[in-house]
């Protein structure tokens, strides 16, 4: 039987404040347990919240970027529940005035088709802290420095069909929010966690099946193989004649599979209700332009612009656009060399080749991008070749210093000189005699593949300096006057 | 001395007639002295009193004035006083020393008042009588039979005693007034938004405010003058500038138009207190005020509005006293489970508990329209009443309560009796407005109290209204007979209460050691970054 997937993600996004969104407290991921969670974090009597404007900001820059309506007047709710890493008893978050409203955005698939997938809505809330199961013999450590965290919770529509859509759609929104700025994106630090809804329905029905929820995965490669797996669980239910079960699932990496973590029928209620220690958000719209005049060029914008301005392929422009900073790394080293084709062969190929050898960032590549704009020059005005450029590059790698430097240092010039490219030449030609022969003997098809015999010993001669054009030039013409001496 | 006013203890003491230490040690030998017939301190704190007042002198010997300096004062036990435990008048919090102030604790300190302890309560304020308080009943100082009313009644207590010249209270449904009316004092519920709520463990966050309570309206504006204003840590709070209490207190109420609302003087009031609440209004006339008689339609519906959003606000403010950070955890939990009901179970009095269930049902999926979306309509049009009201008159009046002081035990065993208690006082906290409570005279030598609701923001002219009152009158003046009138019987003895259910043993009204277990260090530093 065919089954067609259905998809919606909900995503945890962490904003990048400082402080927490409803305290003082800073947000720094990896400190030592409870030192960042001050008297409103552990809901210690009499404590009120006090919304941090900078979370509202970039939730609003999220709207923006993806086109959706803004709720000018929001409203924050209390979702009431019981657990040692909320200690309030309640999470305050947005329930039926959120913030962000619907919009949508497009992904790219591998294939280079596009498709656009739906926002239902995004909405402010708080995090909770950490339970702590290990190293405490039987009880339960709580960290709270996670409690109060700014999260933005981004629920998609159910448009998504498999999970190369879903990891897609998920590094489409991880481009885009670290484009923003509005949050750092490190998915193993949690800053991106995602909750998929998946269910089957037959192919062609239009009504949607029972779906499962498998919480928390974080990270692009486990939200694949977690789909995979809950796809071929459900179908197998189903074919057998069963029915799926709506409940949450957990998906345990280390034994790829997931499993029941609670069923619907003992589902919280929530008792939601409006926050009344905090006021209604209202917003003007002369606020939300004032944002939108800050909102960066994003990567859909920045990817049409590389194919137009700086003639890249789809492709090509769309590596270089998708992550911020390696852009505007790219756009640097243009604006240093002037030739963007080469310039994007040497960010890509070299440097992004250097990076993944390295396990690095591209913040920490030793090799800024004016100095690699530097050496690019040094090929664009013959003073070395392609092939010594990728010597001094990696020197440059190495820490050796720039291109200049590293080429003086090590004799690497390029030799354009006519007179000393004659005299290699001609103590080649000269010093090879039967290979000569060999080369008036054969016709002209043979020729050029012999020619590569000279071309290799005269580069060998000059350590690689020899500019290959004049090389080229000076040996065809040797050669041809070998020719009529030995006829004459 | 204990007779004085704040002002004449301020002159007092700049003309060092005697200094705040004095004063200080003064009030405190008389709690010690007597306040075992009222029960109106949970927490007396000594050290920190006199150090207080030893560090005001010092400022005051510098040259510094201020109307509250070197003035002593009680808290209501519900304000966090950093170092001194916090009860709320719950067992849940009996170990619980705040590492932090309230604002207004801190506003009050700064003003160089002198805190003498924590007043007595009920559990959680909730509560019209003070007869839930972990830490026992407290006695009305006018008949040790009678409750102070609730849930401010230690404040009002120690002040009507003569305990402390200033206290604070809180008031959610009427907690500052009808204490205020039951003890023959003066208090006063600001504004919603007027006094900081920051650090002042919450029962419903819509409703709750803070306000002074004291002798006199004159004696509340200078508490109200430093309790009151904008505090960034608490999002309700207004910004809209403070003004000087003090300075209208003068002021002629010639014209001023008081609209007497028709259902405030129906059925359900006793009619001896309702004589001496139109003795009170017929001064205010010969004092120039013209009465309009008007109506509040809604009134009747206060009581059921009321409570169903104020449990629903309390049922998830108590949800962090869950055993696990502070406050009290049960003995050997098994699982997290077990922890947390027995914790609740064993923490919270029945009152609270029942507001919890009351409130955790009002909000549950297919109750909430019924409920609690119908209670926030009806509240609107509570607030509609008044708001009505004020565009023919300039105050509204009335009795604060429909009698004077009930007897100890009398309404502890049926709720809803209780409940009505409160039926003149609610709607003001519904609709957000400033009340106040001034004495009236007495029925049957129990104090009654007239009460007066202003407009939004509108306190000077209350306390405006109540200081003149108060020049043409001695209502306020009159003092409970002080442990004369407890019938001979033994102070903790009373119909329908047993001592031993309601205190704990080991408690005794003196300063208690700190628990042990302090809560992290960190105060909150502000919101954006």
């Amino acid at each position: 039987m065919s089954w067609e997937v259905v998809i919606g993600l909900e995503v945890h996004l962490q904003l990048a404040t400082r402080s927490k969104i409803f305290s003082g407290a800073a947000t720094a991921f990896g400190a030592e347990p409870n030192t960042q969670a001050c008297a409103v974090d552990l809901a210690m009597p009499g404590m009120l919240p006090v919304l941090n404007e900078q979370a509202v900001r970039y939730a609003v820059m999220f709207g923006l970027g993806i086109g959706a309506e803004i709720g000018l007047r929001s409203v924050f709710d209390r979702k009431n529940y019981f657990y040692p890493d909320l200690p309030k008893g309640y999470q305050i978050s947005q329930f039926q005035e959120p913030i962000v409203g619907r919009g949508e955005f497009e992904i790219q698939l591998e294939d280079g088709s596009t498709r656009s997938i739906g926002i239902t809505r995004a909405h402010l809330e708080e995090d909770a802290g950490k339970s702590l199961h290990e190293d405490f013999h039987g009880m339960t450590g709580i960290d709270l420095n996670r409690a109060g965290t700014p999260l933005l919770e981004i629920v998609s529509e159910p448009d998504l069909r498999n999970a190369e859509e879903a990891v897609a759609y998920l590094k489409t929104l991880h481009s885009l929010v670290t484009y923003l700025g509005i949050s750092d994106g490190n998915m193993a630090e949690g800053s991106m966690r995602c909750d998929i809804n998946l269910s089957l329905r037959r192919a062609g029905s239009t009504t949607l099946g029972t779906r499962a929820e498998i919480k928390n995965v974080n990270s692009f490669r486990f939200v694949e193989k977690a789909i995979h797996h809950e796809i071929e669980r459900q179908a197998e239910i189903l074919e057998a004649g069963g029915q799926v079960v709506q409940e949450t699932r957990l998906y345990d990496a280390d034994r790829d599979e997931t499993r029941s973590m609670r069923s619907k029928e003992v589902a919280n209620d929530y008792r939601y209700f409006p926050e009344p220690d905090l006021l209604p958000v209202v917003i003007d719209q002369a606020w939300v332009e004032s944002i939108r005049a800050t909102l960066p060029e994003l990567p859909p914008a920045k990817r049409q612009r590389f194919v137009s301005d700086y003639g890249l392929s789809s492709y090509d422009a769309g590596v270089l656009a998708a992550n911020r900073a390696l852009a505007d790394y790219y756009e640097a080293v243009v604006e240093g060399c002037t030739d963007a084709k080469i310039a994007a062969n040497w960010v890509q190929v070299e440097l992004l080749g250097q990076l993944n050898r390295g396990e690095l960032e591209l913040g920490q590549s030793p090799v800024g991008a004016a100095a690699l704009a530097g050496l690019i020059q040094r090929i664009l005005d013959g003073s070395i070749s392609g092939k010594i450029a990728k010597q001094v590059f990696e020197a440059m790698w190495a820490g050796e210093g720039d291109a200049d430097t590293i080429i003086a240092a090590r004799g690497l010039q390029q030799v354009s000189d006519s007179g000393a490219l004659e005299a290699l030449v001609d103590e080649v030609v000269g010093g090879n005699p039967a290979q000569v022969a060999q080369y008036l003997a054969a016709d002209e098809g043979k020729r050029k593949k012999l020619v590569g015999f000279f071309v290799g010993q005269i580069m060998k001669l000059s350590k690689g300096q020899a500019n290959p054009q004049m090389v080229n030039e000076l040996l065809n013409k040797k050669l041809a006057a070998a020719g009529s001496d030995g006829e004459s | 001395m204990h007779e004085l006013s704040v002002a004449q203890l301020s002159l007092g003491l700049r003309e060092k007639q005697f200094s705040s230490v004095e004063l200080t040690r003064s009030y405190l030998d008389r709690i010690r002295a007597l306040d075992g017939h009222y029960n109106s301190f949970v927490t007396v704190d000594e050290n920190g009193a006199l150090a207080a007042a030893a560090a005001a002198d010092t400022r005051l010997a510098a040259g510094e004035t201020g109307p509250l300096l070197g003035i002593p004062l009680a808290h209501k036990d519900i304000f966090c006083s950093r170092g001194v435990r916090t009860s709320c008048g719950s067992k849940m919090l009996d170990n619980f020393v705040p590492p932090y102030d309230a604002t207004v604790a801190t506003r009050l300190r700064d003003a160089g008042t002198v805190m003498l302890g924590k007043t007595n309560m009920d559990e959680f304020a909730m509560g019209s009588s003070s007869e839930s308080s972990f830490y026992g009943p407290v006695r009305n100082p006018w008949h040790s039979d009678c409750v102070p009313g609730g849930s401010s009644g230690g404040s009002a207590a120690a002040v009507a005693a003569r305990l402390a010249p200033l206290a604070t209270g809180t008031d959610t449904g009427g907690s500052i007034r009808q204490p205020a009316a039951f003890c023959g004092i003066t208090g006063l519920k600001p504004t919603y938004g007027r006094v900081s709520r920051l650090g002042m463990v919450a029962f419903a966050s819509s409703l709750d405010q803070g306000g002074p309570m004291a002798r006199s309206a004159e004696d509340c504006a200078l508490l109200l003058n430093a309790m009151a204003g904008f505090d960034p840590l608490d999002s309700t709070s207004s910004e809209l500038p403070v003004e000087d209490y003090s300075v209208g207190l003068q002021q002629p109420l010639a014209g001023l138009r008081i609209g007497l609302p028709r259902e405030y003087f129906g059925a359900g009031l006793d009619a001896a207190t309702g004589e001496r609440i139109h003795a009170a209004l017929a001064l205010l006339e010969q004092l120039g005020a013209i009465l309009v008689d008007i109506s509040l339609p809604h009134t009747g519906l206060s009581i059921p509005t009321y409570y169903i959003i104020a449990p629903a606000e309390a049922s998830t403010n108590l949800s962090r006293f869950d055993g696990v950070r502070y406050g009290y955890r049960c003995q050997q939990p098994r699982d997290l489970h077990d922890l947390y009901t027995r914790s609740r179970q064993e923490g919270f009095g029945d009152e609270v508990k029942r507001r919890i269930l009351v409130g955790t049902y009002a909000l549950s999926a297919g109750y909430y329209d019924a409920y609690y979306r119908k209670a926030q309509q009806v509240r609107r049009l509570i607030q509609e009443d008044f708001l009505k009201a004020f565009e023919q008159v300039d105050m509204i009046a009335g009795p604060t309560t429909p009698g004077p002081a009930f007897t100890l035990g009398a309404k502890g065993s049926d709720p809803l009796a209780m409940y009505l208690e409160d039926v003149y006082t609610l709607a003001v906290n519904l609709a957000g407005l400033p009340g106040m409570s001034v004495p009236a005279g007495l029925v049957d030598g129990m104090p009654v109290g007239l009460q007066l609701i202003g407009q939004h923001f509108r306190e000077a002219r209350l306390l405006n209204v109540g200081h003149q009152l108060q020049q043409a009158s001695d209502w306020h003046r009159q003092v409970p007979p002080v442990g004369a009138r407890s019938a001979g019987e033994g102070v903790w003895s009373s119909p329908g209460l047993s001592p031993a259910e309601r205190a704990p043993t080991e408690w005794a009204p003196t300063e208690r050691a700190p628990a042990e277990r302090a809560p992290t260090e960190r105060a909150p530093t502000g919101g954006a970054p």
